[in-house]
Parts: C-alpha cells; structure tokens; sequence
C-alpha cells in the first residue's frame, strides 16, 4: 500500500536540509560576501581587528559558498581574446640565427660566406656563396633540431629544414608547432590570471576557448578599457646593445639590427641589436618608485644569471648606450656610466604614477609570449546590473506567487504540498549553483522562472492522473500510488527530452546561453525531485494521519 | 473547498474532425513565415552581425535626431540609434540603444570608434551615461550564428533519436515537424515583428523545442498507451481520446508557465524582453503543435497497431496495465 520505506525518508529530508543549507548564505548575500573576502584578505596578509570583524558576521561553520553573480547582474567587463600564436614562431626563428650562424662558420671552407635574407614571418632564410655545399650545410643545420617534447609529437624533431637555390629555409615542424602554441596558450592564460590577480578583483573567469581563444571576465571592473590595459599589452623587456640612433624610420639596420621607435621622442628611432642582452624573463622583482628627480619610475631586480649577464655587458660596453625596450618601443637609452653589479636597475621614461603602477604589475607579472587580438568586448555597468537584479527579483516573486496561488486554488491541499515542493526546488537550486560556483546571469533567472512554471508540469501529471484514477481505482491510497506510478513514464520522458536540449545548450553555447542551460537543467533535476519524491512524502505523511476515505483533489 | 476547474472533468472534443485543415494551416503559416524571413530577414543584433551597441543613460530626454547628427558627423558607416521605454525606468532615466555596424575587414574591436562616439555623444548630452558597451569583431559573429543553428539542428536531432528509441519512427517523425514548425513559426514572428534576434533568443529557441516537445510527449505517451488500451478503435479515436485525457493536464501546465512568463514579461525589464517574448509565444504555437500538427502527423502516417508481442518495452507495460484492476475501465 501506500508506504515509503524510512531510509527513503530520511534520504529525502537530508537531500532537502543539505540544499537548503547550501541556498542559505545567499539570503543574506552582502553579509556573506564581505565575510568571505575578509577571510580571503586574513589567509594573504595577515589578521587585523577589523577583518576579524568583518569575517566575524558569518558563522566559520555554516556553508558560505555563494552563487556568483553573472557579468549582466554584477557589472564588469568581458574580453575574448585571440592570441597570436604564431608571434612565437617568429621569435624562435631570431633566437636560432646565432646558432645557425655559428654552426655553418665553422664549416666556411664548404658553404662559403653567409648572409641572413629578409623572409616572411616564422622562417628563417639564410644564402650561402656555395651552392655546392648546400647538402653539407643543410646537415649542419639540420643537427641543431631538437627532438619535440609533447606526446602527440613524439618522435618527431622541431625543425623544417630544406634548401632553395642557394638559400636555407628553416621553418618549425608541424608537430613544434603544435606544441609550440600549446605551450604559447598555457603561459598566456597563466600570465593574463596573474596580471589580474595582481590587480586583486573578486572572482574573475580565465579560461581557455577553442584552440587559441581566452575569454576574460572580471566583475566589478569599469570598463574592457581598463581591463585591457592590464592584460593587453605583452610587456616584452629587453635590455638590447644600441648601434645608433637616427631619424630615418626606414633606416638600412643591416642583418641581425633592427629599428625600433622611441617611446617618447617622436622621430626619433635606434638602430638595435636583435638579440637582447637580457630579457624581462630574467626578472624576479618590479616596483613603482621615483628616480632622483621625483618623477615616476620603475625599478627592476634580475635573478642571478640576469644579474650576472647585466653586470658583464655593463662592465665590458662602459661608455656606450644600451636601450630598454618594451613591446618595440625604447622607453630609453641611457649611456653605461658604471659596471651594475648586484642586478637591479631603475627605468626612467615619461611616466605618469598610473603607469609607472602598471608597468611593475606586467613586468611582474611576465611577458605574454604572444600579442593579443580582441574579438569580443563588453562592458555592463553596475547601475545596469542591479536594475536587472532588481526587475529579476521582482519578476520571480510575482511568477512565484501566481503559481502558487494558481496551484492551490486548483488541487487544494494537494496543490499546498506541490507549493511546498516548488519552494524547496528553487531553495534546491541555489544550493547547487553555489556548491558547484556556478554562475547566474539575467537568462539564468529567466531558466529559474521557466522551471517554476514547468516544475508544477510533473505534480500537475501526478495530480491529473490521480483524479482520474480516483474514478475507477480502489479507494484513495489506491489511486494516488497508481497515479505517481502512471505519470512517472511521461514524466521521465518529458523531463529527459528537456534535458537533452539544456545538455546541448551547455556544450555549444557561450556566455548568457550557457547561463541558462545551467539553471534549465539543475531545474529540472530538483523539480523531478521535489515534485516526485518529495510531495509523494508530504502526501504518504498526510494520509497515514489522517486516514481519508475521499480524495478531495 | 471547491477547487477550480479549467476543463471539465470528461472532454470529447473531436480535435481530428479537420486534421487537414489544420496541418494546411499549419502549411500556410509556415510558408508566410518563410516568406517574411525571406522578405524582411532578421534583425540580427550584434552577436551575429559584428559591430558595436551603446546603451545610454541620461536625465535629459532622448533626442534621437541630436544622437544621430553627432553620430553621422563622425563618419563611421551605419548606425541605428533607438530609445528604449520601460516601464521600470525612473523618471530621470532616459535610455537610448546606439547601434554601430561592424567596420569592414576589422577582425577586432576599435576601442578609438567607441570612444570617439561617446565623446559625440556627451557634446549632446553632457550628463550621459555608459551603461553599457559590447562589441564583437565580425570573425566571432559568424561562427556564433553558425553555432547557434548547429545547436537547434543538434537538438531536434537528438530529440528525433531519443523518440524513435522510446516510441515508434512515426512518433519521432510527428514530434520532430512539430518542433521544426515552432522553430519555423518563432522565427517568421521575429522576422515580421522585426525583434532584435540575438543568441539569448536561440536559447528560447531551443526552450521552445524542449517544451512543445514535453508537451508532444505528454501527448504521445498517452497515445501509447490507450493504443495498448483499445485495441480495436480506430486510430483516429484513440487519438481523440489521448488528447482528451490529457486535456486538462495540458491547459494547467501551460497557463502555470504562462504565468510565470507574463510577469517576466512585464517586470522583467526590457533587456531580456526579446528572450521572453520568445518563450511566451513558444508555450502558445507548442501547445497548438502538439496537438494539430504532431498528432495530426501521426494520424496521417499511421502507427503499427500491436504493441504486445515484438517490442519488449511495450510488453512489459501491457503487462503492468493488465495487473491493475482498473485496466480499461475508466471509458
């Protein structure tokens, strides 16, 4: 008969308190919040009175995990950024021109003199005066390729190593590239997390998309301006031998030079060394400061081979000017006066304190090994966002109130248990987006207000089927087991094909889709639930008491 | 208490009296549908076309013409500039929707484009707010909207497989032109009521797939069912006598969603309007689809009549019917 065993209710009721234990701390969301952030602030910097009040407003052992607000609620910004994988292509070719060249100078009898040709990016071109001895030069060359290091590549070497004429053309393998870019997308989301931690907002969304995408979301920001003056630039630093220094932008630099623009000087460009003496890799510490004339700037420390390389260039070059460089530009050129030993330094330039802050943060941070294109921008303000909140909160409570005014002037009692359901069902649903830190945006609340309506679809199956059935069934325990047992396979097969479509809406979609597939299929999970277990609970607990002879339903 | 009843408690409607008036209906709808997104074609937001849109703010009236003189003067091709009424605006909030079509072969945003409007606009208006800024490079746009529709095709096809597996291919084939006449039917709506169509509005899409189907199959379960049940009527009764059954659940579930839709509608704000807009007139053409364009469908291909003795499924659900004392006896 009607019955359900005791385990299964204390199953239910616990599946119910963990969620609803789980939904509470967003009840008092602004309280719960500054909770968490004080406590954050203790683990990294230590305690202070005020802290431990701030952390003191919510209980240590209450949950207090909170959903987290969506860019459309909070306000913030979102970039999409595609990286330039193949920059790294170019800058590995400069870095193997000096071992190319010392490998074929040691067979010079053979290939004769060699020059380095100008070629399309991510190849290096090299003429030899010997045709003859291209076979002996390609060998020389080939020799330098390293074996890849990847697990798709395996076996495979690094470099693409073929003759045309009299030129040598080398080029990355396929399979360097491919780890190559693998590698190039770890570093710069690594990178672009540590930027904008350094920057300290709450809960900021990094990931990677596709093959060579990062979508960036940070709350609270401004403006995608602001956002993408923090991550945007690469700050590559590289302290670079300065040939001379001209006027003319499309100067002859010769092989090996290039011309690089001054950052503050306009038409004035020096002709630099390619390959840097030291680059920022080899910094370990960057601080906003001011040079002896109270202007802003930058001081830098190496690690000890920087520091070492630094002190033997300035010892060996008294006398002549070396250039900083940032993302080709010379920020300056100073003269060497003395031999720097110990590696730090102190970059002087034009400097408003904004940037000078800015510049310590990236050279912190690290160079991104590739420069960045923007896809996808946007910027939501805060104001936008709460009037959303707002207009959601209201939304819900007036659909809310509807379907529980509708259901109980419907199905009576029986409609006072399916509302009892429904409230645990949206209390279900918070609970798990914040466990699982999932996050709400406008068209998650729009899936929340969905599944109000369609939850009460699987109690109005059950309820329809027991009215039905309390026409030719045995009495009425009779006819309500038959009737949860009777509508569970339209049930199951209603709520199946709707999670079909939230599982493919999660997979594809992006942004506000995924928002809502999320909250569309957590939904229908609790509402199946709720409104099978847990009204069929409410129910059994009802009719052992009372014992009724009729239905009224 | 007397509770309220929306249908009566035994309906006999003959829904299947001109089942081909209806499926031609249907066909004609979904042809002027076709015809209007042919004609007038979509009013693609930026998502899927490229380019910029501002929302402004501003204590000071909108002036649409003064908007777009400062905007024109700039020289930076088409844009569309349109106030935006609510009303849960304030009385100090004036909000205006600045569009700007993608710049040819731009595969990235130009931060100069936006700043420079915002500085024409302030010269009109110099208490003007941002409240929001979003741009997409017209390289993302494209493969959006080709994401987007493989999503919807993904979907129905998905849901075509999982009804041929629980049901019988002529289910599948009735559920599946149901849903492709919502989809067909919401779009044409959008074309010809010319709402902005942005990838919010392919998640109600494919809401809309999700629940005309719960409904389909709702529906058809039924049908199953009493197709075990009555074994010698016509298919056309049984049809009639499923929908019958089901009516009142029908009606219920479908006002309840509508209730909670139409105050997301009115209070929701108008940012999500479009979205919810969607989903409304998704519940109403779902509700009619199952009924007059999927049963009518599965009217018209006919169904395989014995369920008892191939299909192990479907034995084993005869069998649970025969063990209740009630089989059968509830016409």
């Amino acid at each position: 008969m009607l019955q359900i065993d005791t385990w299964k209710r204390v199953l239910i009721w616990a599946l119910v308190v963990a969620g609803l234990v789980l939904a509470a701390p967003n009840l008092f969301y602004s309280r719960v919040e500054s909770h968490n952030d004080a406590v954050k602030a203790i683990e990294k910097s230590g305690s202070t009175a005020e802290l431990e009040a701030q952390a003191g407003q919510w209980p240590e052992w209450l949950p207090s995990d909170l959903v987290n607000l969506g860019l459309d609620l909070r306000g913030g910004a979102h970039l999409l950024a595609e990286v330039r994988v193949a920059d790294v292509y170019q800058s590995r070719m400069e870095a193997l021109w000096p071992d190319v060249r010392d490998a074929l100078r040691g067979a010079r009898d053979e290939v004769g003199t060699i020059r380095l040709q100008s070629s399309e990016p991510g190849t290096l071109r090299v003429r030899i005066s010997k045709p003859d001895g291209m076979a002996r030069a390609l060998e020389l060359v080939r020799a330098l390729a390293q074996p890849v290091v990847s697990l798709t590549g395996a076996g495979a070497t690094d470099l693409e190593v073929s003759g045309e004429g009299s030129d040598i053309v080398v080029q990355l393998s396929e399979a360097e590239r491919q780890a190559t870019d693998e590698r190039t997308m770890r570093q710069s989301l690594e990178i672009i997390r540590r930027r904008i931690d350094e920057v300290g907002t709450r809960e900021p969304t990094i990931q990677r998309q596709g093959s060579d995408r990062i979508l960036i979301q940070v709350p609270g920001i401004g403006s995608a301006t602001e956002l993408k003056d923090i991550i945007g630039t690469t700050a590559q630093l590289t302290f670079q031998p300065v040939v001379s220094r001209t006027t003319n932008p499309n100067e002859n630099a010769g092989s090996g030079n290039e011309v690089l623009p001054s950052l503050d000087e306009d038409g004035v460009y020096y002709v630099l060394e390619q390959a840097p003496v030291v680059t920022g890799e080899e910094l370990v510490d960057s601080q906003p400061s001011f040079d002896q004339n109270g202007r802003p700037a930058v001081t830098f420390r190496f690690n000890p081979s920087g520091a070492r390389k630094f002190g033997d260039y300035t010892a060996e070059n008294i006398g002549s000017p070396f250039a900083i460089v940032l993302d080709d530009e010379v920020i300056s050129a100073p003269v060497i006066q003395s031999h720097i030993a110990g590696g730090s330094g102190i970059i002087t330039g034009n400097f408003s304190v904004e940037e000078s802050t800015n510049l310590a943060v990236l050279l912190r941070a690290g160079a991104l090994p590739a420069g960045l294109d923007f896809l996808e921008e946007r910027t939501i303000g805060p104001e936008l966002g709460q009037d959303s909140i707002d207009a959601g909160k209201l939304a819900t409570g007036v659909a809310f109130a509807a379907v529980l005014i509708f259901m109980a002037l419907t199905y009576g009692l029986f409609g006072l248990f399916a509302n009892v359901a429904l409230i645990l069902n949206i209390g279900l649903i918070m609970g798990i987006l914040s466990a699982i830190g999932a996050t709400l945006t406008l068209p998650g609340i729009a899936g929340i207000v969905l599944t109000v309506g369609m939850a009460v679809d699987a109690n109005v199956l059950i309820f329809e089927r027991i009215r039905e059935e309390l026409k030719s069934a045995r009495g009425p325990a009779r006819a309500i087991e038959l009737g949860y047992e009777r509508a569970l396979s339209a049930i199951i097969d209603a709520n199946l094909t709707t999670i079909i479509t939230a599982v493919i809406l999660y997979v594809i979609g992006s942004g506000p889709v995924r928002g809502f597939a999320i909250t569309l299929g957590l939904g229908i999970v609790t509402s199946v639930f709720t409104a099978i277990w847990v009204t069929r609970l409410l129910i059994v607990i009802w009719f052992e008491r009372r014992r009724p002879r009729t239905l009224e339903i | 208490m007397r509770h309220l009843r929306l249908v009566k408690d035994e309906t006999s409607f003959d829904f299947f009296k001109h089942w081909k008036l209806w499926l031609g209906i249907s066909g004609v709808m979904l042809m002027l549908a076709m015809v209007s997104f042919g004609v007038r074609g979509l009013n693609y937001g930026i998502d899927f076309m490229g380019g910029t849109t501002i929302r402004t703010e501003s204590a000071q009236p909108v002036d649409v013409g003064a908007y777009r003189q400062a905007i024109d003067a700039l020289g930076i091709g088409d844009s569309t500039i349109s106030e935006v009424f609510d009303p849960s605006f304030g009385p100090e909030q004036n909000v205006a929707m600045v569009r700007i079509q993608a710049q040819d072969d731009e595969e990235a945003v130009t931060p100069e484009t936006i700043a420079a409007v915002e500085a024409a606009l302030q010269q009109v208006a110099p208490d003007i707010r941002f409240v929001s800024v979003e741009s997409v490079g017209p390289k993302v746009s494209g493969e959006l909207i080709q994401t987007a529709f493989l999503a919807v095709a993904l979907a129905i096809g998905a849901v075509l497989v999982y009804i041929w597996l629980r049901f019988e291919w002529q289910f599948a084939a009735g559920a599946v032109l149901a849903l492709v006449h919502d989809v067909l039917l919401t779009i044409g709506v959008f074309s010809e009521v010319g709402i902005r169509f942005d990838l919010s509005i392919i998640a109600a899409l494919l809401t809309i797939v999700g629940y005309s189907l719960n409904d389909t199959v709702v529906v058809f379960d039924r049908v199953r069912e009493n197709l075990i049940k009555y074994k010698k009527r016509p298919l056309k009764e049984v049809l009639n006598i499923s929908i019958n059954e089901t009516l009142s659940r029908t009606i219920m579930t479908s006002l309840t969603t509508l209730l909670a839709l139409f105050a997301l509608f009115a209070l929701g704000g108008d940012v999500i309007r479009g979205f919810v807009f969607a989903m409304i007139w998704g519940v109403f053409v779902g509700t009619y689809s199952s009924i007059f364009v999927a049963s009518a469908l599965l009217l018209w291909l006919g169904v395989k009549r014995d369920w008892s003795k191939p299909d192990a499924e479907a034995e084993a659900n005869g069998k649970s019917k025969s063990k209740g004392p009630s089989a059968g006896a509830s016409v």
